[in-house]
């Protein structure tokens, strides 16, 4: 009897959790089906009393939505990438092997991704205007490169100490260079690893706002989470909320799939059967 | 396939510890040679000097005739069983023994053929689909071995392959990799640190010893013939009894009374103030399980019998006594090297299991003083080894063997010989 009051307990509170996690989304979800110029009625519903695509067709229409997607998905993807072929090199570097400064280097790491990002983008600002790339791809994508990589190695650096040095040794004996010893095993006993990595990175970019909303000023690089704050109504006494309500749930999906499709390969017990357990 | 040279390698640490202190050897080709010893000796470095992946410090590695010591591991074309395995989880069990041919780019035909090979030779077809992680210890060995096979690699290196399995399956893979190096003939090194292993698999066993080669030999020689009292110690099951001695006038004083040394063997020896004397457990004998005849021959005593073990086909009576303080110290460092945590010095007797001689009594026990071995009290040094007799012992373990085989044992014995001195 005690067990099962105990799980009924966790149920509890589970559900109260994903109650309170699921609220603002699900409220985000009804609102972008509201009908923008009455949804502020006098008797107000949290489901709304008639669905409408509305919302949807106006942010497809605009083009400081579809733009913003766009400049959304290529940076995020661009400075994933990047992030985390770099850090793979750098991981396995500081995992495998010895030099000079690597303490140094990981206390380093650790400072950057501690360092308020707020006190950077003044500076930034100036610089990359003299620079001339302020306002484009790259001049978010090295920032954020910045931000993400101490995180990726350190995340991934965990994740290559894990594997057996035999592994690799091994691999070499059966006459692999170091590079194919790398590539045909090492990475598929990190992927768990280089997934999470990815992912991790991929919201940091796909999410952050304060760079992007700093950093840029047009169409040309300004990302949606940057560009949702731009949104207006029809009119100036309409209230853009249900729009961006909209935009909001379109650019979530791209986050659930993401987290759905790769929760199964970042699962760990990879190396299971590797080594004698 | 090719032989293996190792000339005074030397693997020294950056904190100038030498793992591995000038050890020659010859590996003739298809030799299947063991490396024993106590952990810590260097034999695992010392293989892994040979597969590539330590560096050597100074000396010759040669396979086949030439040098390898700057080659990288996948230059040498060695393959390497390692002690876990080291099997690639995320490859089934057929790409797992196909890896080293992927890395050659060997076709996709030839490929299949020769993991089929392996696989019908190690009876893995079946599991050929599977993850390593859903197969067995045994299987996964087997896994590792069918890598090896596959590469048709110059020479086999093996790590303690057997150690993390359990008695049972040691027992029968053991055969197995007995079998198969036979079958395959390909030069083989294999490092234990278990002397069933290194006694019932090689051609020939070299000990070693905090990074010294002690001896080289067939398990015969090593066991009746050992160099010092390091050797002598670390072959044989139950070990060999230490017991101090003292040369006179011709005549050996034993902790059970006088001998006389008068024998090919002992006579070899002279006066000499104190020795440690040592004796198989084998060598002793219930007296009244003795033919009168040759009991004669040799010493009667009577020991108090603290413990007796009746295993079926022999007796083991084991008999307390107090070490004397001058070898005491050089006894306890030996156990300590040998890695047992020996309580207190004891004679272990092995008797004919027909003996009647129970725990806690008195009985009557006899040896042949001229089966014992002698050693030099400070240097270990077996001063009643014979060399010639080492040889003798090599004809009558290997009569029909390929006469070059026998050519690179004269060559080998030789080896043996020199190596001691050195140490």
């Amino acid at each position: 009897m005690a067990d099962r009051k105990v799980s009924n307990w966790w149920t509890f509170w589970g559900v109260l959790i994903l109650v309170w996690a699921l609220f603002p989304l699900l409220w985000m979800v009804s609102l972008s089906f509201k009908d923008p110029a009455t949804f502020r009625s006098s008797t107000p519903t949290f489901f709304p009393k008639t669905w409408v695509w509305d919302n949807y067709k106006t942010v497809f229409t605009d083009s400081l939505f579809t733009s913003a997607l766009r400049n959304s998905v290529f940076i995020a993807v661009i400075a994933t990438g990047l992030a985390v072929i770099i850090a793979m090199f750098a991981a396995y570097a500081i995992a495998r092997m010895n030099f000079p400064g690597k303490k140094l280097l990981l206390s380093m790491a650790l400072a950057i991704a501690m360092f308020p990002q707020a006190a950077l983008v003044g500076p930034l600002f100036n610089m990359w205007r003299n620079l001339g790339i302020y306002d484009t791809w790259i001049g978010l994508i090295i920032p954020y490169l910045t931000f993400a990589l101490p995180l990726s190695i350190w995340t991934m650096s965990a994740f290559f100490r894990q594997i057996p040095w035999e592994m690799e040794q091994a691999a070499q004996v059966d006459g692999a260079t170091a590079w194919q010893a790398f590539r045909k095993v090492i990475i598929p006993l990190a992927a768990p690893g280089v997934f999470t990595t990815a992912i991790l990175t991929f919201f940091f970019c796909w999410n952050e706002f304060l760079l992007a909303i700093s950093l840029t000023s047009t169409d040309r690089a300004r990302t949606v989470p940057a560009a949702l704050s731009f949104f207006t109504g029809a009119s100036q006494f309409q209230s853009p909320i249900t729009y961006i309500m909209a935009a909001s749930v379109v650019v979530t999906i791209p986050v659930v799939i993401l987290v759905l499709v790769f929760q199964r390969r970042i699962m760990a017990g990879l190396t299971a059967g590797a080594v004698k357990g | 396939m090719a032989a293996i040279s190792i000339r005074n390698l030397v693997k020294r640490y950056s904190d100038g510890f030498p793992a591995v202190n000038d050890v020659s050897l010859e590996i003739a080709d298809g030799e299947f040679v063991i490396l024993v010893g106590p952990s810590g000796c260097g034999k695992s470095t010392l293989l892994r000097m040979i597969v590539g992946l330590e560096d050597i410090t100074s000396g010759d590695l040669l396979i086949g005739g030439e040098r390898m010591n700057q080659k990288a591991p996948r230059d040498r074309n060695l393959a390497m069983v390692f002690q876990n395995y080291a099997l690639y989880p995320h490859l089934t069990v057929f790409e797992n023994i196909a890896f080293p041919m992927r890395l050659k780019n060997v076709p996709n035909e030839e490929v299949t053929k020769r993991v089929n090979e392996a696989a019908d030779l190690l009876q893995l077809t079946e599991h050929l689909q599977r993850k390593p992680a859903h197969l067995s210890g045994g299987q996964r060995q087997r896994v590792a071995m069918g890598r090896a096979i596959v590469r048709k690699a110059d020479a086999f290196l093996f790590d303690e392959p057997l150690s993390n399995l359990d008695a049972k399956l040691r027992g029968q893979m053991r055969t197995e990799i007995a079998r198969l190096q036979h079958q395959l003939g390909t030069t083989t090194v294999y490092v234990t640190h278990d002397q069933t292993e290194a006694m019932t698999l090689g051609d020939r066993i070299a000990v070693l010893r905090k990074g010294l080669l002690q001896q080289v030999g067939s398990a015969r020689q090593l066991y009746e013939e050992p160099v010092n009292l390091f050797v002598a110690g670390f072959i044989g099951s139950p070990p060999m009894n230490f017991l101090p001695g003292r040369f006179k006038n011709g005549q050996v004083e034993t902790p059970f009374g006088t001998v006389s040394a008068a024998g090919p063997r002992l006579s070899k020896v002279g006066d000499r103030e104190l020795v440690i004397l040592g004796l198989r457990p084998e060598h002793f004998e219930d007296v009244r399980l003795v033919d009168a005849t040759k009991r004669a021959q040799g010493k009667t005593f009577t020991a108090e019998v603290d413990v007796t073990e009746w295993l079926g086909s022999q007796l083991y009576a084991y008999v307390p006594y107090d070490a004397p303080s001058e070898v005491e110290s050089q006894l306890e460092e030996l156990e300590r090297e040998l890695d047992s945590e020996q309580m207190r010095t004891q004679l272990v007797v092995a008797l004919d299991a027909a003996s009647r001689i129970r725990s806690g009594g008195r009985a009557e026990l006899w040896f042949d003083p001229e089966r014992m071995h002698v050693f030099d009290a400070a240097s270990g040094e077996n001063l009643t080894r014979d060399p010639d007799r080492v040889f003798e012992l090599d004809e009558i373990e290997r009569p029909v063997e390929a006469e070059i085989q026998a050519a690179d044992k004269t060559e080998a014995a030789s080896e043996s010989k020199e190596t001691p001195e050195k140490a």
